[in-house]
């Protein structure tokens, strides 16, 4: 009976093809070395990838990130190669921001729009030279891309499985960097990249992160991840490098005042009701359109909704009395009146206050920003403990560290 | 470099009447068309020596008559005289021809009597609910973002209004029977496979659709609620063929002061800050104008002339989507002598002749355009219009204009490989119900979809410049966003067959963009 089942019809073939479903998570090509280190077994599920919650010690990845330096596997994000003689026009059209203002050797944070002026996603655009770009993100635009291509000498390539990549951020990322041997790291500033020589090939280290501490993100054919891990796991040890989970890199996130798309906003894509979609203007990314370059998609809707005030809601930054974490509550204004939801929240021990990001429906957190309070239900021992607490809305980043932008960066 | 209040792109009927209306509003507009005379496919061309045929649209049957005084046609030579509208032939090897005289058959010759009272029936029904959809024509798609005015708003309400007037029981048949397919319709009240062929061929005309095929009736509709001359559901054929229709729009435009331009192909629409600011012609002569109309085709408009990287990529997505791939081919004949049709009068010659013998047949024909092959047994209507104007043809030869269905845009083998078969099978047709029609052939122009297309400059070889069908109406014609002759770029409009109501010698799309406009840029 051992008879190995033999294609016979094109359909078997094609099905063969696709055995995407046979593996419903994916592993990144760095899987073994975290799977060494995964001492709690704390997973989630990150586009489709397996990914650490937490390693061995939440509280401790987060100080890794703030007093060592931490390594974080962002491989899971949706990664789009972008080539070609129109590549800048295309994405002129595309984003949100001024494309020709990004200099070959410079990553801009960006975001894009609908027909109707409604955020798709946010990303970062790496401008890797004159013609190339990489786009990173958090859903899949494959379809939209190349859409959005017609009419433009350029190509649209997804690179999510074929490159690799990792975050080292953290205070002592440069040292280690430099240990390891990346020659001339120290000229990068803040959203500048380069390519470095690792093995046979190269690795793209651009000074970019989802922190807002000093910090490096780099990027590998999938085939060299491992040595590359390995590389900065040797140099790293007597810098106290560590592997660290979401959890960890997320509070350092909030601290920096950074949004997560289909976390503090709906993206236009993934929005089932008509009333969660939102324009840049209320997701905080309005600095981003760039009104004074050409077409982009959404261009005339979000005139349009300037022009009319049509702009309904608000992100803002909340700073809330006390210290227990106000993660999705609902936010009053004057106690009674509700006016929005707190998408991500909690203690900031660097900041040492109890900060959140929330939603608001304008006026509130726009021109009525006074008598903003939380309702925080704390489950104490199976009781529900309700508080309502007074929130203050203050500016993002909730943080502000000199050693993010500082030139040459800090040596340990 | 030369300013325009108004810059008219394609000089077919339909920008014909959009410009002559602007023009009659006191706006300076200058009208460019592409090829060497005006008329796109409304044209009378010469296809042989002497021998002269309306090019594409053969019949007129739908002219609108808010055209015909807006444009005083009829003081610019267009002169309907009812007297001249045709009959249509059901032609049929089996049981003899069938006769459908007055305005769509107010008299049905040639079935049993009780066929005849089942028939009228069904007309005066047919005429009731195509009733109720007319007033659409002439009017802009309702706008579902709300922006109707009061006028547009009532006149929703009257449209209410007249479904009720209808009575219970009529109305909900209007509701039953709107999407349903016209075989089953037929189907329901007559018994006579050549009437019910006829009027299943012209449910179907111009469409990727069979009898059979969901919503089919409303093509039926489509046609019913067109009128010539007052009356609805006439048809004839214009005297000198369809160019003298145009030739009257024309002379009317010339005279409410449109400055004509012909051999003129516009290359792009010039977009600035969001806004059309004026043309670029091939030989890169730049004009500009307040507002440019195009009556040229949505896709060529969007996405040639305009250019992806003015418009939002959705946008784009849908322009991408219309379906626009044509199914009808055009045969002209110069034939030595007039034919004779089997069984037919010598008078009947003149009558618009159908060769649509059943339901069935129809449904046939279509099948293998589904998988992108032409009916070998195809269904087509057949004029011959040099009978009643001599002007057409040398003395004493006979010019033969028929539509052919289906000759799929997008044909397999190819339309190099697979014209010649497919004209066999015609005049193998023809052959049979006019014998020795093949001897008198002395010359042949056969246009398939892509013939259309090249000559035309109508993407796909669609007459419609896009499927008229429900997807495909109203709102969603050609595509939402631009469905209120506006467009996304501001100063752009349409106003050409691929905007609302529809393709068809009608002027309706160009008349409702006209109103639009004079609504919107004061």
């Amino acid at each position: 009976m051992a008879k190995t089942a033999k294609i016979s019809s094109p359909y078997a073939a094609r099905i063969a093809a696709r055995g995407h479903f046979r593996t419903l998570r994916l592993d990144t090509p760095f899987q073994p070395r975290i799977d060494a280190l995964m001492k709690r077994n704390d997973w989630y599920d990150w586009g489709g990838y397996r990914a650490a919650n937490s390693l061995w010690d939440e509280e401790l990845e987060y100080f890794a990130i703030r007093s060592q330096a931490a390594l974080f596997d962002i491989s899971p994000m949706v990664k789009y190669g972008i080539e070609g003689p129109d590549a800048e026009a295309f994405l002129n059209r595309v984003t949100l921001r001024n494309v020709s203002k990004l200099k070959p050797g410079r990553v801009h944070y960006t975001a894009w729009c609908d027909d109707e002026g409604h955020v798709l996603d946010d990303g970062t655009l790496f401008r890797l030279s004159d013609e190339r770009f990489r786009l990173c993100c958090q859903e899949r635009h494959l379809p939209w891309l190349l859409d959005s291509a017609i009419g433009y000498d350029v190509s649209v390539a997804e690179q999510t499985e074929a490159i690799a990549g990792l975050a080292l951020q953290g205070p002592t990322s440069f040292a280690i960097l430099r240990a390891a041997g990346f020659a001339g790291i120290e000229r990068l500033k803040v959203f500048d990249l380069a390519d470095f020589e690792h093995q046979n090939g190269t690795v793209t280290i651009s000074r970019t992160g989802f922190t807002g501490d000093l910090g490096y993100e780099l990027f590998v054919s999938a085939e060299l991840a491992l040595s590359l891990w390995d590389r900065l796991m040797e140099a790293g040890r007597l810098h106290g490098i560590r592997a660290i989970g979401y959890t960890a890199l997320n509070r350092a996130r909030l601290e920096a005042g950074l949004i997560v798309a289909n976390a503090d906003f709906s993206t236009a894509e993934h929005a089932l009701r008509a009333d969660r979609v939102r324009m840049p203007d209320e997701i905080g990314l309005g600095f981003m359109v760039d009104l004074e370059k050409g077409h982009f998609n959404g261009r005339r809707a979000i005139e349009i909704a300037r022009k009319n005030k049509k702009l309904r809601h608000i992100l803002v930054g909340l700073e809330i009395e006390g210290n227990i974490p106000a993660d999705h509550a609902i936010v009053y204004h004057r106690g009674k009146k509700e006016v929005g939801l707190v998408s991500a929240a909690g203690w900031s021990p660097l900041a040492k206050r109890n900060i959140a990001i929330a939603s608001l429906a304008r006026p509130f957190g726009d021109t009525v920003t006074d008598d903003l309070w939380v309702e925080i239900y704390a489950l104490r021992e199976l009781k529900y403990e309700k508080l309502m607490k007074r929130a203050k809305v203050v500016p993002r980043p909730f943080i502000k560290l000199d050693r993010r932008t500082a030139n040459p960066p800090a040596d340990f | 470099m030369t300013s325009f209040d108004v810059v008219v792109i394609g000089g077919g009927h339909n920008g014909l009447v959009c410009a002559t209306l602007l023009a009659k509003s006191g706006r300076k507009v200058l009208l460019l068309e592409a090829g060497s005379e005006l008329g796109g496919a409304a044209r009378t061309e010469e296809f042989a020596p002497g021998f002269r045929v309306s090019s594409v649209a053969h019949l007129l049957n739908r002219l609108h008559p808010d055209v015909v005084t807006g444009l005083d046609l009829e003081k610019h030579g267009l002169n309907f005289v009812l007297p001249e509208q045709i009959p249509s032939f059901s032609l049929s090897a089996k049981d003899g021809p069938l006769a459908l005289t007055g305005a769509y058959g107010e008299d049905l010759v040639g079935a049993s009597s009780s066929e005849q009272v089942a028939w009228r029936e069904l007309r005066a029904q047919l005429f009731r609910y195509a009733g109720i959809l007319k007033p659409f024509l002439s009017r802009r798609p309702p706008d579902l973002r709300g922006g109707n005015s009061l006028s547009e708003t009532l006149a929703l309400g009257q449209t209410a209004l007249a479904l009720k007037k209808l009575g219970k029981e009529d109305m909900r048949d209007f509701l039953r029977v709107i999407l349903m397919n016209v075989a089953d319709l037929l189907d329901e009240q007559l018994t006579d496979d050549r009437l019910k062929g006829l009027v299943a061929f012209d449910a179907v005309l111009g469409s990727h659709l069979g009898p059979r095929s969901p919503t089919s009736l409303l093509g039926l509709y489509y046609r019913l609620a067109g009128e010539v001359g007052g009356q609805p559901g006439a048809q004839l054929v214009p005297k000198g063929g369809m160019g003298t229709v145009v030739a009257a729009m024309a002379a009317s435009a010339a005279k409410a002061g449109v400055i004509l331009r012909t051999g003129a192909l516009v290359n792009k629409i010039r977009v600035e800050n969001g806004r059309a600011i004026g043309v670029v012609l091939e030989n890169t002569e730049e004009i500009t104008g307040a507002v440019i109309v195009s009556a040229a085709d949505p896709s060529t408009t969007f996405l040639d002339m305009v250019g992806s990287r003015e418009l939002d990529t959705g946008f784009v997505r849908k322009i991408k989507n219309i379906r626009n791939q044509g199914d009808a081919a055009k045969l002209h004949l110069a034939l030595d002598r007039a034919p004779r049709f089997s069984d037919l009068d010598a008078d009947a010659h003149c009558g618009r002749l159908v060769i649509a013998p059943s339901v069935d047949h129809v449904e046939r024909a279509f099948n293998p355009c589904k998988y992108g092959e032409f009916s070998p047994e195809p269904v087509l209507e057949i004029t011959l219009p040099s009978l009643a104007d001599p002007s057409l043809a040398p003395d004493g030869a006979c010019v033969l204009s028929a539509v052919i269905q289906y000759a799929p845009y997008r044909l397999k083998e190819g339309w190099e490989i697979g014209k010649p078969k497919f004209f066999k099978a015609i005049m193998d047709l023809l052959e049979r119900h006019a014998p020795g029609i093949g001897r008198l052939t002395r010359h042949v122009e056969l246009l398939t979809p892509a013939d259309i297309e090249e000559r035309y400059r109508m993407p796909g070889g669609h007459w419609h410049h896009g499927e008229l069908q429900a997807d495909q109406m109203l709102m969603s014609r050609p595509a939402f966003g631009t469905e209120g002759y506006a467009t996304p770029v501001d100063g752009l409009y349409l106003c050409g067959a691929g905007s609302h109501p529809g393709g068809g010698i009608s002027g309706a799309p160009g008349l409702n963009a006209a109103r639009r406009i004079m609504a919107l840029e004061r």
